[in-house]
């Protein structure tokens, strides 16, 4: 929470301002391949300078609209807006738009720096000035050492780096990014992404990138649309995403998540309460949705929101009672796993503050859980 | 190395002396200083210097090269447009008997080709000569490079040309910058393929030449039916040279090329 009257300005948030005009806009969008239904009345705004992720299970249609704002698909029906311009008719070659593809797609017979100038030269732009690009985009990649190198003269990492470079050359207005780190390994990844949101920083290109992983996604993105078979399911910033998720699908989707199924018992002031099982009391969670009392619920709450206890604490309003099944030690966390009496799993992560040998809680234990009322989230069904 | 056990090793030399006997009596004879073939007595030259100054040999000769020239020529360009509309066209109404009559000149017997081609050049009044010659070979290599492209195409990223075309290509930019740079090792040996196949035709050739454009092939069988020349075999033998040098070159290029390439990915890994 930023301090509103001191510094308004520097929260990026254009999607809550009625008045920005956004740069990309899918206005109930459809793409059909037959039978088949990729992308279904589907409609949003990107803005300008947003590091926009689309992430979603593979199938979910998040590459096909990656591929239609290329100009590689057409839609089948709706339209879609990049600067306020229809680009139904404009071909891949002439968009503002350039993407850096999932296999780099590097031209094999170029060098890196033919390869990043490939752009430019389409341009007819005069050559000294193609060469002054193309220097400053292998200053911007780190690669000026490899200019001379062909794409198989030089490993993946440098290979992603080039496919980056390439694709900006041409400075675009949106830039698009087709699962752009999947080939790296993990901890590779996460230079990468740290570089990734970087560059889109020093550039100041609005980003659109496309993935399946959801770490990388909440690393990178100022906002994530989260896709299942063709519909946005919720659009978010990373926090809102994780913290606020509006449908079970979304909790579950991203991150470890405690699905507690029970009945309304009780709404009102942003919170709502389930019954859930015999002998244990109500838990309560925030709420957005319009839930009617009585009616089916699920409290979803992250593992590491929850506290552990070996007694029962006394003012915390959401209490489990259970016994230690399982204990996963993952070094700087430890995940409890927690059998209620009527046979619920119940996963909590805690800190390994203390060293290992001194944990007080081991298997079998009689334990409590308990979490306050805003950690967890009330949905339907 | 691993010595050879007995079976293998006979099997080995018998394997290559079935291959290699008859080429190696009709070396051995283009060397023969007598004028009977199966005679051996003595070695010469002479019947290179003979084969020199013999203009009907040299000019069917040049009519050969010409030929084959010219309709490996207009075949790969041809056969590589087929195959790149097979590959990359999907699916259109009649995609399957376009492919399939593309092709069929592979399985069609050479006489039937010739004998149609030849009805057909009569039918439109066309002259037969070098130009038919260079169209038949044409019709009938086509085929032979279009597999050989297309084989190439499946495997081809198509994301490559994407990439072109998102740099700001037109389509036949992308193909001419990215695609044909890329498929070039195959285009050049659907070429090859096409210019020997052309080398060696005698049906279709026979069927299709003129009077004053005879080929090699029909030369070289109409004087073994007069009685094989031991000038016919310095000319098979200098045909034999430069397939094996055009062969040898060509294995050597690639291996060198493969070798190169992994030194280079190593490179980039350490």
């Amino acid at each position: 929470m930023s301090d509103a009257a001191t510094a308004p300005v520097s929260v990026f948030a254009p999607w809550e301002d009625a008045q920005a005009k956004p740069l990309i806009q899918f206005q109930n969008v459809t793409k059909r391949w037959g039978d088949f239904t990729a992308i279904d009345d589907l409609s949003i705004d990107i803005y300008t300078r947003e590091f926009f992720a689309l992430l979603g299970p593979s199938g979910c249609g998040k590459t096909t609209m990656m591929r239609m704002l290329a100009g590689f698909e057409t839609p089948t029906e709706g339209t879609i807006l990049i600067d306020g311009q229809n680009v139904a008719a404009i071909p891949p070659n002439k968009r503002a738009v350039n993407m850096m593809f999932q296999s780099y797609a590097l031209f094999p017979h170029l060098s890196v720096a033919d390869n990043i100038a490939f752009g430019l030269k389409r341009d007819k732009l005069p050559k000294d000035q193609i060469a002054a690009r193309v220097e400053e985009m292998l200053s911007l990649v780190q690669l000026n050492r490899f200019a001379n190198r062909k794409p198989h003269q030089i490993s993946g990492g440098q290979r992603q780096r080039v496919a980056l470079a390439r694709s900006l050359a041409k400075a675009p207005k949106l830039l698009l990014l087709d699962e752009p780190l999947g080939a790296l390994d993990k901890k590779l990844r996460q230079d990468t992404q740290f570089e990734l949101m970087d560059i889109q920083e020093k550039t100041g290109t609005t980003f659109v990138i496309v993935t399946h992983d959801q770490e990388e996604a909440m690393t990178v993105a100022s906002r994530i649309a989260v896709m299942d078979h063709g519909k946005i399911i919720q659009v978010d910033t990373p926090s809102k995403i994780y913290e606020e998720p509006k449908s079970i699908y979304v909790a579950d989707f991203i991150g470890d998540v405690n699905l507690i199924k029970g009945n309304v018992s009780r709404t009102g002031d942003g919170h709502a309460s389930i019954a859930w099982a015999e002998g244990q009391p109500d838990l309560t969670g925030i709420s957005h949705q319009d839930l009617p009392i009585g009616s089916a619920a699920t409290l979803a709450v992250r593992p590491e929101k929850l506290s552990i206890y070996t007694s029962r604490p006394k003012d915390q309003s959401n209490v489990i009672k259970g016994k230690v099944l399982d204990i996963a030690y993952l070094g700087n966390m430890s995940t409890y796993v927690i059998e209620t009496p009527s046979g619920d799993l119940i996963k909590a992560q805690i800190a390994n503050t203390r060293r290992i040998h001194r944990r007080q809680i081991t298997w079998e234990d009689k334990v409590w859980l308990s979490f306050t009322d805003t950690a967890g989230v009330v949905l339907d069904k | 190395m691993r010595r050879l056990s007995w079976f293998n090793a006979v099997s080995l030399t018998l394997g290559f002396a079935f291959l290699y006997i008859p080429m190696m009596i009709l070396i051995t004879y283009s060397f023969n200083a007598g004028k009977l073939v199966t005679v051996w007595s003595g070695f010469s030259t002479k019947w290179y210097g003979e084969l020199f100054r013999n203009e009907a040999f040299l000019d069917a000769a040049w009519v050969t090269l010409k030929v084959a020239v010219m309709s490996s020529t207009i075949a790969t360009i041809l056969g590589t447009m087929a195959a790149y509309v097979m590959v990359r066209a999907g699916r259109f109404p009649g995609r399957t008997l376009f492919s399939g009559m593309i092709y069929a000149p592979l399985v069609m017997p050479e006489v039937i080709t010739g004998l149609s081609l030849l009805l057909l050049f009569i039918s439109i009044g066309l002259d037969r000569g070098v130009m038919t010659i260079v169209l038949a070979h044409t019709t009938f290599s086509m085929c032979f490079v279009s597999v050989v492209v297309s084989s190439r195409l499946v495997t081809f990223d198509q994301s490559l040309e994407e990439a072109a075309l998102d740099l700001g290509c037109t389509g036949f930019e992308a193909f001419r910058l990215v695609t044909l740079p890329i498929i070039m090792p195959a285009v050049v040996s659907g070429w090859l393929l096409a210019f020997t196949l052309s080398l060696d035709d005698l049906v279709i050739a026979s069927f299709t030449s003129g009077p004053s454009s005879t080929t090699l092939p029909i030369k070289i069988f109409s004087a073994v039916r007069l009685g094989v020349s031991p000038e016919i075999n310095a000319l098979s033998t200098i045909m034999i040279g430069l397939v094996t040098i055009g062969v040898i070159g060509a294995s050597l290029t690639s291996k060198r090329s493969i070798a190169k390439r992994q030194k280079d990915e190593q490179e980039a890994i350490l």
